[in-house]
């Protein structure tokens, strides 16, 4: 593949827990712990892992909508954590982000067309009727009548809100789309439809994503390659095709036999993981994944597993591989 | 495909929750759809009929009545109703139904510029407090507390004593307690606006604080302000006829409901109809803006409709 577009290294996200009548800092949730990881031109990363595991806060921020608390997020060649708030705001122009909820993004006051026509706005692209003319265009791309531009959000289903909330990341010709779970909240029938206008797009315009889902199909279907996050860190990072033919860490083997075969016949192994996911206030001591993993061993309960390379863009963070390499 | 529908609800059956037909490519404004569901409210509607009927006695009052509202006159007083004085007279024989209508003026300016500063005042703060958080929303909040601790007739009567009783400082006073009732209002607004996914996504689009504050959290903190408007107006002309009352407000020979009834009510059993007619007359200007407030409350905001 081409250079990476977006590289994230030793992202952190640590959100304060406060208490008391002071609203002393009592404590610290850590969302994202240590991820990096690139995104290269062209290409769709997938990012899952289930509820609570902080893939939404590592979309949200490397694009600074929350301020990490430590790393770096490369894009383009220059560290944007570094950059001033007027910096950044123009620097949004080329980092979009589609959200998870159609119903809660768009402004429910404002009509599609001001919707869309106020990216284009703050960034001072065209004249007032380039804009509407624009905004036209990219509802055809989506999908949807031109003339719907004078609705209001309300008057759309969820699926034609996403398009719209498409259209608003799409509208400045971005080159990095941040997708946080763009479908999750569709219905099945609607999700395919969003899922291959998303795929059209990324081919037509040379789009990349990063793509966040819970829903392994759904990231198997879009991504080239895929991350898996467990409470707050990477733990597996690899192509497509490899990840489900040869998935390496316990946990993405698990979630992997998870996933329902439409064929009952099939006598599926699933490994069934014990208890919950830990709290990510007071997460494990060594491998976050120990308390619940099959082939726990002693060092995994002190000593946290590098991400490392364990073969040909495999990544993974697991110290029974390490083990075996050193063998 | 899903299919273009031209509103996401289906309307249930029966007269009274018909919808006017949308065309395919109408906009409907949530303003649109809030008039729509105001008007199927009868209650809101008695509300706008009434005080409708208030503005227009207010307007044209001069040419309701023959009387002048101060003309003392010694030969008809305490009168009871009759076909010449129609709420009778009161204990120096001035019309009591000219100086009702006269005074249905006064209330409604000082429930309207009471309520303006109130608001214009209590909404800045109120931005102020819940965007900018920290110490500075600590401070004001504190403020707003420590004013609502205050019984507010009791604040009041503090403020028109510290400014002299007049009916201008009486509007001042209330207008005065009016204000944390707004400022809380709009910052809790503010502040959960801003928690909204539309306002991140209005920062991830690269906006600047201030577009996003006046162009996407004030306009959809305005259907709460107007309701609390609405409500408020009630209360500062109830206020305002307390004060009138105590003899705080409006000062003799200003025909004040509140001041006439404190005028009239030695004669309450002798000439009930004195008292009886200011106190309707407060009622149901009270009554008529509660109603609207309610009803406005259920159009705009549909979430609190059960």
């Amino acid at each position: 593949m081409s250079k990476p577009l977006l590289e994230v290294r030793n992202l952190k996200k640590y959100f304060d827990v406060t208490g008391g009548i002071l609203s002393r800092k009592v404590g610290e949730v850590k969302a994202v712990d240590d991820v990096s990881f690139s995104v290269y031109e062209g290409e769709v990363l997938g990012i899952v892992g289930e509820s609570g595991c902080g893939k939404s806060t590592t979309g949200k921020t490397l694009l600074r909508l929350t301020e990490p608390t430590e790393g770096e997020v490369i894009f383009d060649g220059k560290d944007i954590t570094k950059l001033t708030d007027e910096e950044m705001r123009k620097m949004r122009r080329d980092m979009q982000i589609i959200f998870q909820d159609p119903y809660a993004s768009l402004n429910p006051r404002h009509k599609i067309e001001k919707i869309l026509g106020e990216p284009l706005l703050v960034h001072g692209i065209g004249d007032k009727e380039e804009r509407r003319k624009k905004v036209k265009e990219i509802l055809e791309i989506v999908g949807l009548p031109g003339d719907h531009a004078s609705r209001y959000p309300h008057q759309f289903s969820g699926g034609q809100r996403q398009r719209i909330g498409i259209a608003r990341a799409l509208i400045v010709n971005p080159r990095l789309i941040v997708c946080d779970e763009p479908v999750s909240a569709l219905d099945v029938s609607i999700q395919s439809q969003i899922l291959n206008l998303m795929e059209d797009l990324q081919e037509k315009f040379k789009l990349t994503y990063l793509f966040i889902a819970h829903d392994l199909s759904v990231v198997k279907h879009i991504s080239h390659r895929i991350g898996v996050m467990y409470l707050g860190r990477m733990v597996e990072l690899t192509s497509n095709e490899e990840l489900y033919d040869n998935p390496l860490h316990p946990y993405t083997k698990s979630l992997l036999s998870a996933v329902p075969n439409p064929d009952p016949d099939v006598k599926q192994e699933r490994i069934i993981l014990q208890g919950d996911v830990p709290s990510p206030s007071n997460p494990p001591s060594g491998c976050a994944f120990h308390t619940r993993c099959p082939d726990c061993m002693d060092i995994c309960k002190t000593v946290r597993p590098e991400f490392q390379e364990i073969s040909d863009s495999h990544f993974v963070a697991c110290h029974l591989y390490e083990v075996n390499e050193n063998n | 495909m899903e299919t273009v529908t031209s509103t996401n609800k289906e309307p249930m059956p029966g007269p009274e929750n018909q919808e006017p037909d949308i065309t395919k490519n109408e906009s409907v404004s949530p303003w649109k759809e809030a008039y729509w569901q105001l008007r199927k409210n009868k209650l809101a509607i008695v509300g706008i009929v009434i005080i409708t009927f208030f503005i227009l006695v207010a307007i044209i009052a001069p040419l309701l009545t023959p009387y002048a509202f101060n003309t003392i006159n010694a030969g008809p007083r305490l009168t009871g109703p009759s076909a010449d004085h129609w709420f009778g007279t009161d204990d120096l024989g001035r019309d009591t139904f000219t100086r009702i209508v006269y005074g249905a003026r006064i209330s409604l300016m000082v429930g309207f510029f009471a309520v303006t500063g109130a608001l214009v005042f209590g909404t800045l703060l109120g931005i102020v407090a819940g965007f900018f958080g920290k110490w500075v929303d600590m401070l004001i909040s504190r403020i707003f507390d420590i004013m609502l601790a205050f019984p507010s007739i009791l604040l009041a009567i503090a403020i028109v004593a510290i400014l002299g009783p007049s009916l201008q400082n009486a509007l001042i006073a209330i207008a005065i307690i009016n204000i944390p009732i707004f400022g809380r209002l709009v910052r809790s607004k503010v502040i959960s606006i801003r928690q909204e996914e539309y306002i991140l996504a209005a920062k991830a689009q690269g906006m600047k604080n201030g577009r996003i504050l006046f162009h996407h959290v004030l306009p959809n903190s305005v259907a709460p302000i107007i309701v609390q408007a609405t409500l408020s107006f009630g209360t500062a002309i109830l206020e305002a006829a307390a004060l009138g009352f105590l003899g705080l407000g409006a000062q003799a020979p200003t025909p004040e409901w509140g001041k006439m009834l404190s005028d009239s009510r030695q004669y309450i059993q002798s000439a009930p109809w004195t008292v009886l007619f200011p106190g309707v007359s407060i009622m149901l200007v009270v009554l008529g803006f509660n109603m609207i407030g309610d009803g406005l409350r259920d159009a705009l905001d549909p979430k609190m409709k059960n």
